[in-house]
């Protein structure tokens, strides 16, 4: 039965589920449970946000907090998915991956194809990204693109608390490692979820809000944007097709080329800094593949190429709005064919 | 046991001890001469000088122990039970190779034999290991008895890597069934072991991070074998992780190509007249007249004619299909 939760919570009844459902599924990171070997409360933290909290007393042999020691332990949860566990993995902080990051594109993303097709590494590496929590340049980083960009890793990065639960149970099970990735500004965003467990596929895309004027493509934080941006567009009488990747890799290519076809117009929108990013990757992939289609040259809408500042006036200039977004799909509206 | 034999292993322990270290040998020297004739791409890393350390602690092994390995891995891989002959193949880029042609020399695993991989990167091994060890722990609380365990390398240069040195407390803090093996040969590629490691004793690092520490001579079987008895029975029964430091000699340079000009005058000369572990280990059992002469002959040829025969077959095996560049990197995508 659907009730709304939060999508920190649907994290949380998603790992849930997986750990009561499969024995080998554990998970390490630092704090996910907090208070370990203190005198004080146990499961004090269940996460630095609180993510995980209330799963040790239900688990407690299966929740492991680790010392702070990220290439130690996100290549023990490598190792152990190498030899039979389905281990979960929080990075915290996706920007913590720089410390441990050969663990990752050297080993995890390698072993399959290296060793022939005779190695599957069943890991999920959760961690939160993005800006707009005041947090500054090593805390908010969207670094989506550097994971997708590597072959053997899969990229998961969604916007709704439904498609959070059923991608993260789809992760846990799937048989490849995957980076997860949790925009920390949508924790307590709120949605109708379902109490029994589900999966969502990975590498299919969602069209929240469909339309035939304008394709506007998004994940994470910036889908919301993308749909406010439709919202005041539908005031000009502008339809909006709104396309939420979902996860980045596999990328859904066919649903944004359909749209394309549909609507002539594309404006790629990312919270990523816009060189080599999840939006000139779609939009290169479109001018491949669709020329023909495009009425107007494709609008991309994101940071600019600088590090997330602190300053609250700087951050909120620095994330891409519903605005600007409208105005980008204006751009497009205004040149090209008819 | 016979009253002839004084050594910890049967005899037909010590033959097959005496098989790997033979094959590791004869392996890496033809690797050697074929690598120099250009018959072998990309690069080689030669383990041949050390194989009393792998055969040691690989005797006390496993299929469902796990070890993660070095760029200098074919020791270990043939020690832990991986197919010559397709290791051959790997080496040559072929086809039905322990990686079908996809790995290489650095790369070869075997995780049917828990081999989790040679490894290109130095270092990256030992929190792979902290995970399998976990993983062995799981196993063992599920159906009771002494643990698997899981074992990484690292040569004394990587012992300086931060991977290497978060794994001992990682391991130390959660009590893992790992043991952790430096491999000193002397030198970290071409960097001498002393300029680049502050401390002398891997004892001392090991006690810094909470952990037992033994250093044992790498060249004498009978030392590793006994070290690497101690630290896997200590794991198996929950004792926690260790460390065991090898002292050994690399007979050829870092990779094959490696001229070698800093090593001292008459150094290579000297280890191998000198400190050949396999030399002193066949010494060892003969002089206690545990095996006989032709018995160890009768090993040679065998073992001559299996890496004749992987050459042989490496050399007649087909190259990757071109569709094979593009199978193999997810399960499923």
């Amino acid at each position: 039965m659907a009730r709304k939760i939060s999508m920190k919570m649907a994290i949380n009844e998603a790992i849930d589920q997986e750990m009561t459902r499969d024995p080998t599924v554990i998970m390490m990171g630092e704090d996910i449970v907090g208070g370990a070997g203190g005198e004080g409360e146990k499961d004090a933290w269940g996460g630095v946000l609180g993510v995980t909290k209330g799963l040790y007393a239900k688990h407690p042999d299966k929740l492991l907090d680790t010392p702070l020691s990220e290439s130690a332990y996100i290549g023990a949860a490598i190792g152990a998915a190498a030899s039979g566990m389905r281990p979960i993995a929080e990075l915290m902080f996706i920007d913590f991956m720089g410390v441990c990051f050969d663990q990752i594109f050297n080993q995890a993303a390698k072993f399959r194809y290296m060793f022939g097709g005779k190695a599957e590494t069943p890991v999920v590496i959760r961690a939160m990204v993005g800006a707009g929590f005041r947090a500054a340049a090593q805390h908010s980083q969207m670094l989506t693109p550097i994971f997708t960009h590597i072959p053997g890793l899969k990229v998961v990065c969604p916007s709704t608390p439904y498609d959070t639960k059923g991608l993260l149970i789809q992760s846990i099970r799937d048989n490849d490692p995957v980076i997860f990735c949790e925009h920390k500004n949508l924790y307590g965003f709120e949605g109708d979820v379902p109490e029994k467990s589900y999966t969502v596929p990975l590498g299919e895309a969602n069209v929240p809000r469909e339309g035939k004027d304008v394709t506007i493509v998004a994940y994470g934080l910036m889908a919301h944007r993308a749909l406010e941006a439709a919202d005041l567009l539908a005031k000009d009488g502008i339809e909006a097709e709104v396309i939420d990747l979902r996860t980045l890799s596999p990328l859904d290519m066919d649903t944004v080329l359909e749209s394309v076809e549909k609507t002539g117009r594309l404006v790629c929108v990312d919270e990523a800094n816009p060189r080599c990013n999840i939006a000139t990757d779609v939009s290169a992939q479109v001018a491949m593949n669709a020329f023909g289609a495009l009425k107007a040259q494709i609008e991309m809408v994101a940071p600019p190429h600088v590090p997330v500042p602190f300053s609250p006036v700087l951050e909120d200039l620095y994330i891409p709005s519903g605005a600007q977004i409208a105005d980008a799909a204006r751009r497009t509206l205004a040149k090209g064919k008819t | 046991m016979p009253d002839n034999n004084p050594f910890p292993l049967p005899k037909d322990e010590l033959l097959d001890a005496y098989r790997r270290m033979r094959t590791i040998r004869e392996f890496e020297e033809r690797l050697h001469v074929d690598f120099a004739r250009g018959d072998i791409p990309g690069f080689v890393h030669l383990y041949a000088g050390e194989e009393a350390a792998a055969v040691g602690i690989m005797k006390h092994l496993w299929d469902g122990d796990h070890i993660a390995s070095t760029h200098r891995g074919h020791g270990h891989c043939i020690a832990k039970g991986v197919d010559v002959v397709a290791m051959m193949k790997e080496i040559y880029g072929k086809k039905g190779g322990a990686c079908e042609g996809k790995g290489g020399s650095m790369h070869i695993a075997d995780l049917s034999k828990g081999m989790m991989g040679a490894n290109g990167i130095l270092g990256a091994g030992a929190p792979l290991v902290c995970g399998a060890a976990l993983a062995a722990k799981y196993r063992a609380k599920q159906k009771g008895g002494p643990s698997d365990v899981a074992i990484s390398f690292v040569g004394d240069g990587a012992s300086n890597q931060g991977t290497f040195l978060e794994s001992l407390n990682l391991a130390a803090v959660w009590n893992l069934p790992a043991i952790f093996v430096v491999e000193n040969n002397g030198y970290a590629e071409s960097t001498a072991r002393d300029y680049g490691t502050a401390v002398d004793s891997y004892v001392d690092r090991a006690a810094g991070f909470g952990l037992p520490g033994i250093t044992v001579d790498g060249t004498d079987f009978f030392a590793v074998y006994e070290a690497a008895g101690e630290v896997i029975r200590r794991a198996r029964e929950g004792g926690g992780p260790s460390l065991l430091e090898c002292k050994m000699v690399r007979f050829h340079g870092h990779f094959e190509g490696d001229a070698q000009t800093y090593r001292a005058k008459g150094e290579l000369e000297d280890i191998r007249a000198n400190r050949d572990c396999l030399q002193r280990f066949t010494q060892a059992i003969l002089g206690a007249k545990a095996v006989s002469e032709a018995e160890l002959q009768a090993i040679d040829r065998d073992v001559l004619g299996l890496i004749e025969r992987a050459v042989a077959e490496a050399k007649a095996a087909p190259p990757p299909d071109a569709a094979d560049l593009t199978t193999d990197v997810y399960v499923r995508y």
